[in-house]
């Protein structure tokens, strides 16, 4: 029998009679089937968010920390259950499963699973960073001194919604510190992706967290917008329609497009064989599906040597079986996406104005290729001319960047919002100006990947703030 | 069963041949199908005797009739109907010129007897429903209110216009739909807190906007009458024991103007909560066709639901409708093959708009 996932309503498995089959990307053999749940449903556990509340404010911050690191070593270690058919998965199965239906290699699964592991073990530190450093009692108390001054921070939000996407599992990191935060959470898994929050969730449980405090709702478009609109704040992975649907509410934190960019300085150019390394990375890291890659590349001088340097360095990134450890590719689960952003690809080159620099080093082969069972787009470096052409400042799915020349001066006032600027460059002037930009959530500065995330520092929105809000409060003396 | 099943069939034969032999009878037949049995060089009195030659003579109903055509046209010249005023009455939600049918008393007829299939614990008698949906012209008004009376029963009515509805939803105004779907659940609860209603009809959806204001229990509600919208299995599940509270008694229907009203087989577990109906043979004959050949399907596969409206009033054969559904065997109480799990035609390859109605 093959594993079956269950809703998760408030902890407990529900049984839908309308359950869809999960294939992996080679085969049409289902091994997984999962229970689908309506809007209703959701609305109705909704009103009973409380009991989830109730079961985390029984534990202090300190012990769902705890927790949290317990349940990293087991998410990363241990057998756990699979659905609610008695089904189990090591941690070898889930990898392998989990690269069967989303395309991600095994190195690459192992990458987003040790970044889970990495943020649920950390949470004191991560949470220092966020709350910036106050001590964890706030989520207990909900009133400290700092410095004699009282500060009292509450939950705004009784609940976070989170609709994940099938792509990239680490973003399961970005929900779970709400746990120890005290805040339940109400999943919609990705359509490939069942096997991480499912296993995520269990870890938990297994570590001793409130069942309560979990809802898994795999569901429709109707159900996601449900789950966005009627939890009191919600979290949204998608492109730019799912964006610009949601980007009014300044309770759902869209993580869409990063549009994320590697600007290399005038103290910097002459330089440019040694920074080949590190923008490749901030390219290719992840197979480029993250927002934190960088998908525009721009310099002062040198863009043809530089856009060919990057081609070459990213063709050593071959399709390669799943298994393969050095794979860094990821297969397409929706072979229909890959051939999409290449015909996205192919209508920008058509339009002129800019040049595929990768497709002479593979002799003009296609660019989107089927093999071990799954389609694959080889990476692409594009020399656009300038800025406004259509492929210099557009995300793709896969290892790709818009190699554009511009002055320094100019980069500013061109590069658009940006979820990540690495700017590599000790021009302390502008840096300056950089630091003021209003266009960049992230900026890193020297010689370092779009991709690096530095833990302490909040990371695509800070969740503390977006689930607690500071109160003012005055008491009488001696109250 | 065998026994009842082919009495079913003998009496619908016998009933096709007198309906038949009505409409294309020059005393009493409409000016639509005697004009139309001129022009065939064939006499449908005389030469249809059974379902299976009307199946094999007719071709299917054009929806254009009822468009195109003045309604005076579908007036049986017989008595009681040639000298006495008739209802129009509209289908559905669409938007442009309506399909309309005209009518006397066939939809009292089917109500009355559709109310014999009605339990008296969730659908008291002598006490007051409330009807929320499309009222304007339509029929489903004056039938629920006719229901409603048949069991001594009287009728508040909340309107739905599913025509602007669906032109919300199609011009993508999503939070105009849903601000008019909420006026029309404000106008419900607000009779519902203030009146005392045992008995609701409306859609799926108006039910479970409702259901979110509070619970049917707590209102006073022992029996819902639903229909309107797709409702499979799992949606069917959910209606029943968590918006009904596996305590109010619920009873999906399908029906139409052009049909009146299929009962559907009891809701059980063991079904899945697959529900099925059955046409109210031999006034209405529901098949499960394939679309291409007109043939009937398997049991149990999908095919394009057919209506053929048998009745003094109303003369349809062979009308496709826009659903498709689950071929099901009969069953005791109705020995005919009955429809299941129905849905929008073609559900499965595109996006159907039905909205909140």
């Amino acid at each position: 029998m093959i594993p079956h996932f269950p809703a998760l309503r408030l902890g407990k498995p529900y049984e839908s009679l309308d359950k869809t089959d999960l294939t992996p990307l080679n085969s049409e053999e289902p091994i997984a089937q999962i229970s689908q749940v309506n809007a209703g449903i959701i609305r109705r556990d909704y009103r009973k968010i409380g009991v989830a509340t109730a079961a985390l404010e029984s534990f202090s911050t300190d012990k769902l920390i705890e927790i949290s690191a317990e349940a990293g070593r087991i998410f990363m270690n241990e057998t756990l259950p699979v659905g609610d058919t008695g089904a189990t998965q090591d941690p070898d199965e889930y990898i392998r499963t989990l690269s069967s239906t989303t395309g991600l290699p095994y190195s690459l699964c192992r990458f987003n699973v040790q970044k889970i592991e990495h943020v649920i073990t950390n949470l004191t530190t991560i949470i220092k960073g966020l709350t910036r450093g106050l001590p964890t009692k706030i989520f207990d108390e909900h009133i400290i001194q700092v410095d004699g001054i009282d500060v009292c921070y509450f939950p705004a939000a009784d609940s976070v919604g989170t609709v994940l996407p099938s792509n990239a599992p680490a973003v399961n990191s970005l929900w779970a510190p709400a746990i120890a935060m005290k805040v339940p959470v109400i999943l919609k898994p990705g359509r490939e992706d069942p096997w991480t929050p499912f296993r995520l969730i269990q870890a938990y449980i297994a570590a001793g967290a409130p069942p309560e405090a979990f809802g898994f709702y795999p569901t429709d478009h109707e159900g996601s917008d449900t789950i966005l609109n009627t939890c009191s704040r919600g979290i949204v992975f998608g492109g730019d329609e799912t964006v610009s649907k949601y980007a009014s509410n300044p309770n759902i934190s869209c993580h869409g497009t990063g549009r994320s960019k590697v600007l290399i300085g005038e103290d910097m150019v002459e330089n440019w064989p040694e920074l080949i390394d590190t923008i490749a990375t901030s390219i290719s890291a992840n197979s480029g599906r993250s927002c934190i890659c960088a998908s525009t590349v721009i310099t002062p001088r040198y863009g043809d040597e530089i856009a060919q340097a990057l081609a070459e360095k990213l063709s050593e990134i071959q399709p390669l079986s799943p298994e393969d450890d050095n794979a860094r590719l990821s297969g397409f689960a929706n072979p229909a996406m890959a051939e999409w952003i290449d015909s996205k690809v192919e209508e920008g080159l058509a339009e002129g104005g800019a040049r595929d620099i990768s497709a002479p080093l593979r002799n003009d082969a296609p660019r989107k290729t089927e093999q071990f069972g799954q389609n694959f787009l080889h990476p692409t470096i594009v020399r656009c001319d300038n800025i406004e052409h259509s492929l210099a400042r557009t995300e793709f799915l896969f290892p790709y960047a818009g190699v554009v020349e511009m002055p320094q001066d100019d980069m500013l006032e061109n590069i658009g919002p940006s979820l990540v600027i690495s700017a590599i460059t000790e021009d302390r002037p502008w840096i300056g100006k950089l630091l003021r930009s209003k266009d960049i959530d992230r900026l890193n500065t020297g010689l370092m990947p779009t991709c690096h995330v530095q833990w302490e520092q909040p990371h695509e929105g800070n969740l503390f703030e977006f689930l607690y809000h500071r109160r003012a409060i005055q008491r009488a003396v001696g109250n | 069963m065998e026994d009842l099943i082919t009495k079913a069939k003998n009496d619908l034969d016998a009933h096709v041949r007198e309906i038949v032999q009505w409409h294309f009878n020059p005393e009493t037949g409409c000016q639509f199908w005697l004009e139309w049995a001129e022009k065939q060089g064939w006499n449908p009195a005389e030469e249809v005797q059974s379902l299976e030659d009307l199946d094999a003579r007719f071709p299917d109903f054009q929806d254009e009739y009822l468009r195109d055509l003045q309604p005076e046209v579908w007036r049986p010249k017989g008595e009681p109907y040639n000298n006495r005023p008739f209802s129009i009455f509209e289908t559905g939600g669409t938007t442009g010129m309506p399909k309309q049918r005209i009518g006397w008393d066939d939809y009292k007829i089917d109500y009355s007897a559709f109310s014999e299939t009605l339990n008296d614990d969730h659908f008291p008698k002598n006490h007051y429903w409330l009807m929320i949906g499309p009222t304007g012209p339509r029929r489903l008004r004056l039938a629920i209110e006719h229901l409603a009376n048949v069991r001594g029963c009287s009728c508040y009515f909340v309107d739905l216009d599913p025509r602007w509805v669906k032109r919300l939803i199609k011009d993508k105004q999503f939070d105009q739909a849903k601000a008019y779907m909420e006026h029309v659940i404000d106008q419900a609860h607000t009779i519902l807190k203030n009146r005392k209603v045992s008995a609701l009809f409306t859609t799926p959806k108006l039910l479970e906007a409702l259901a979110d204001r509070a619970s049917l229990v707590d209102m006073g509600i022992k029996g819902v009458f639903c229909g309107g919208t797709t409702m499979d299995p799992q949606y069917t599940r959910f209606l029943v024991e968590e918006i009904c509270e596996n305590e109010v008694g619920f009873v999906p229907t399908y029906g139409n103007t052009l049909m009146g009203l299929a009962r559907h087989k009891p809701l059980s577990s063991e079904d899945n909560y697959s529900i099925t109906y059955y046409a109210p043979q031999p006034r209405a004959v529901l098949r499960v066709i394939d679309d291409k050949t007109g043939n009937p399907v398997e049991y149990d596969t999908w095919g394009r639901v057919q209506l053929t409206t048998l009745t003094k009033e109303f003369f349809m054969p062979k009308f496709k409708e826009r659903d498709e559904a689950i071929r099901r065997k009969p069953i005791e109480g109705s020995p005919w093959d009955g429809v299941g799990e129905v849905r929008p035609f073609g559900a499965m390859e595109k996006k159907i708009v039905e909205g909140v109605y």
